[in-house]
């Protein structure tokens, strides 16, 4: 086992009170699978992934407890110092919209090198690895494209440009936020199909976060449905797309449009009735 | 065939050879103008009470067409006419009734509120515009009405953007929609940024507003199941032309074009989730 988190809570506390984000869950990862967290705006599956790397804001406003061990350590008992070498090295981040997460100031490139010359000083060439980092996330004629600044690239390449700077530091455990929500079709298909080679390639864990069931049908291992900050159900994907034991989601599955389905109304889901079941 | 049925039988919106284009200028020292061609040349017509959903990857100049049928794009060529009349040649001041005809709701709801209004001013802002005759007490009567309509509380007039989640600020820009009593609204991808539990909610509020009211849609999105579940026809966008049209059913059981197969081929398959019926 890769990653095992046990009964994580994080609670975040403002003038207007205490927000229970995340209510205790537990979860674990193995090595080169892909874990899925679904679950809709608000279920605390970012927050679950932020909180690995303490990316959330510091106490008191924010408050993490419980055990998360990588490699036999406990990430929230690391140093401030030691969490540094954890982020980027051992557990890499892309999230939704790659426009706001690159600088627009400075090409792709010298993004890509920044990581490279931060986490691995053993590399002579960082041009040269900027370049096959490019290659490798198939982006066409890369030496060209590494002197490209993101607005002169499409929101598809600009993702593609996020997951080279999340392999530069050779991460074991890569978070995927949200990763094709702002992508058309095919180019979510396109990272979908790049996610799943690299994933083979570099033995690479993946948790992936989203709402989008297409995606965790074709791409995840297992499956972590969240709902109001707790984990309703989990197990291995097939089976709990195939079989969903809980009402939740059982809902959730259902109200996904479907081609051919040819209904007269999207079905919802009903949350009074949810109420009733314990959740 | 009576006079009756010939006026249902007229599109409500019908555009010929369409052609938008951006001027773009280049170079820092040596200036000169390029010309980016957004839309080449396209026509269609959506019947009265019908959804038209109009599908493309971005950049095929989907939007860009919702657009310029609301003068917000800069049409070069071609003719607008909504309801028998020619409106795309309209001076400005003629063009404002059609102003209050055709509304329009955007991708990202927060985007398109001002965070210093109250959910109140918002709502009632069109009817600042369109119904200049409306006292306050009879707009706020019409806001908690809409409000109503679209499954919000009312104490929800006098709360500000921020404190609503994202389905609920896409129920605000609905009712915003819906105030000044349109007929037809262009849905710009209003349900891409939602989750599928919320998206669920919206698609069918619009679909009760359709058959309530009666309101003609032009929707455009990128997910081709819910516009397969919402629209009766299609209009499939590559490149600013027109590749594909006809009726929903045909065209995603035979996609005749290789644009369209391909976008079709796109589509997750789901094969555990469908498989499970």
């Amino acid at each position: 086992m890769l990653l095992d988190v046990n009964d994580l809570k994080v609670s975040f506390h403002s003038r207007d009170g205490v927000n229970e984000a995340v209510k205790g869950i537990s979860f674990h990862l193995e090595e080169g699978k892909t874990l899925a967290i679904v679950g809709e705006s608000g279920s605390g599956k970012s927050v679950t992934s932020m909180a690995l790397t303490k990316l959330l804001p510091p106490e008191p406003l924010c408050r993490v407890s419980g055990k998360a061990t990588l490699d036999g350590k406990n990430l929230f008992d690391l140093s401030a110092k030691e969490m540094r070498a954890v982020r980027g090295k051992k557990i890499a981040y892309i999230f939704q919209e790659p426009g706001t997460s690159l600088n627009p100031y400075y090409t792709v490139g010298n993004q890509i090198a920044e990581a490279i010359k931060y986490h691995r000083t053993d590399v002579p060439d960082v041009w040269a690895e900027v370049v096959s980092l490019l290659d490798q996330v198939g982006i066409r004629e890369p030496e060209k494209r590494a002197k490209d600044y993101p607005h002169q690239m499409s929101g598809g390449m600009k993702q593609r440009v996020m997951i080279a700077i999340a392999l530069a530091c050779r991460p074991r455990i890569l978070v995927a936020d949200e990763p094709t929500t702002a992508l058309d079709v095919t180019i979510e298909a396109q990272i979908i199909d790049l996610l799943k080679e690299l994933r083979t390639k570099l033995n690479m864990s993946i948790i992936l976060i989203t709402h989008n069931f297409g995606i965790v049908d074709e791409f995840a291992d297992d499956i972590a449905v969240m709902f109001r900050g707790e984990i309703v159900e989990s197990g291995p994907a097939e089976s709990v797309l195939a079989k969903p034991q809980h009402p939740y989601t059982k809902a959730l599955i259902k109200c996904i449009p479907k081609m051919g389905a040819k209904l007269k109304r999207l079905p919802v889901v009903d949350y009074a009735s949810l109420e009733g079941c314990g959740v | 065939m009576n006079g009756e049925m010939d006026l249902i039988e007229a599109p409500l919106l019908e555009v010929r050879d369409l052609k938008v284009t951006y001027e773009a200028q280049r170079g820092s020292f040596f200036k000169h103008v390029e010309y980016v061609h957004a839309v080449k040349g396209v026509s269609f017509k959506v019947a009265r009470g019908t959804t038209m959903g109009l599908v493309g990857e971005s950049g095929s100049g989907k939007s860009t067409i919702g657009k310029s049928i609301l003068r917000l794009a800069p049409m070069a060529a071609g003719s607008i006419s909504y309801d028998g009349q020619e409106i795309s040649s309209l001076s400005d001041r003629d063009f404002m009734p059609y102003r209050k005809k055709i509304q329009t709701i955007f991708q990202d709801p927060y985007a398109s509120m001002n965070p210093r209004l109250t959910i109140a001013s918002i709502v009632a802002e069109p009817l600042m515009v369109h119904a200049k005759e409306m006292s306050k007490t009879q707009r706020l009567e019409r806001v908690a009405d809409l409000l109503e309509k679209v499954g919000l509380p009312a104490d929800a007039m006098n709360r500000y953007p921020h404190q609503f989640s994202g389905g609920q600020r896409q129920r605000i820009c609905i009712a915003r929609a819906l105030s000044s009593s349109p007929e037809f609204i262009i849905c710009d991808e209003c349900v891409s940024a939602l989750d599928v539990s919320v998206q669920a909610q919206i698609v069918n509020l619009l679909q009760d507003i359709q058959d309530e009211l009666g309101i003609t849609y032009l929707f455009i999105a990128h997910d081709l199941a819910v516009v397969e579940h919402i629209c009766q026809e299609a209009l499939v966008m590559e490149l600013g032309e027109i590749v594909e049209q006809g009726p929903t059913d045909a065209l995603y059981r035979s996609p005749q074009h290789p644009y369209t197969q391909r976008l079709l081929n796109a589509v997750p398959k789901m094969p555990t989730i469908v498989g499970a019926g």
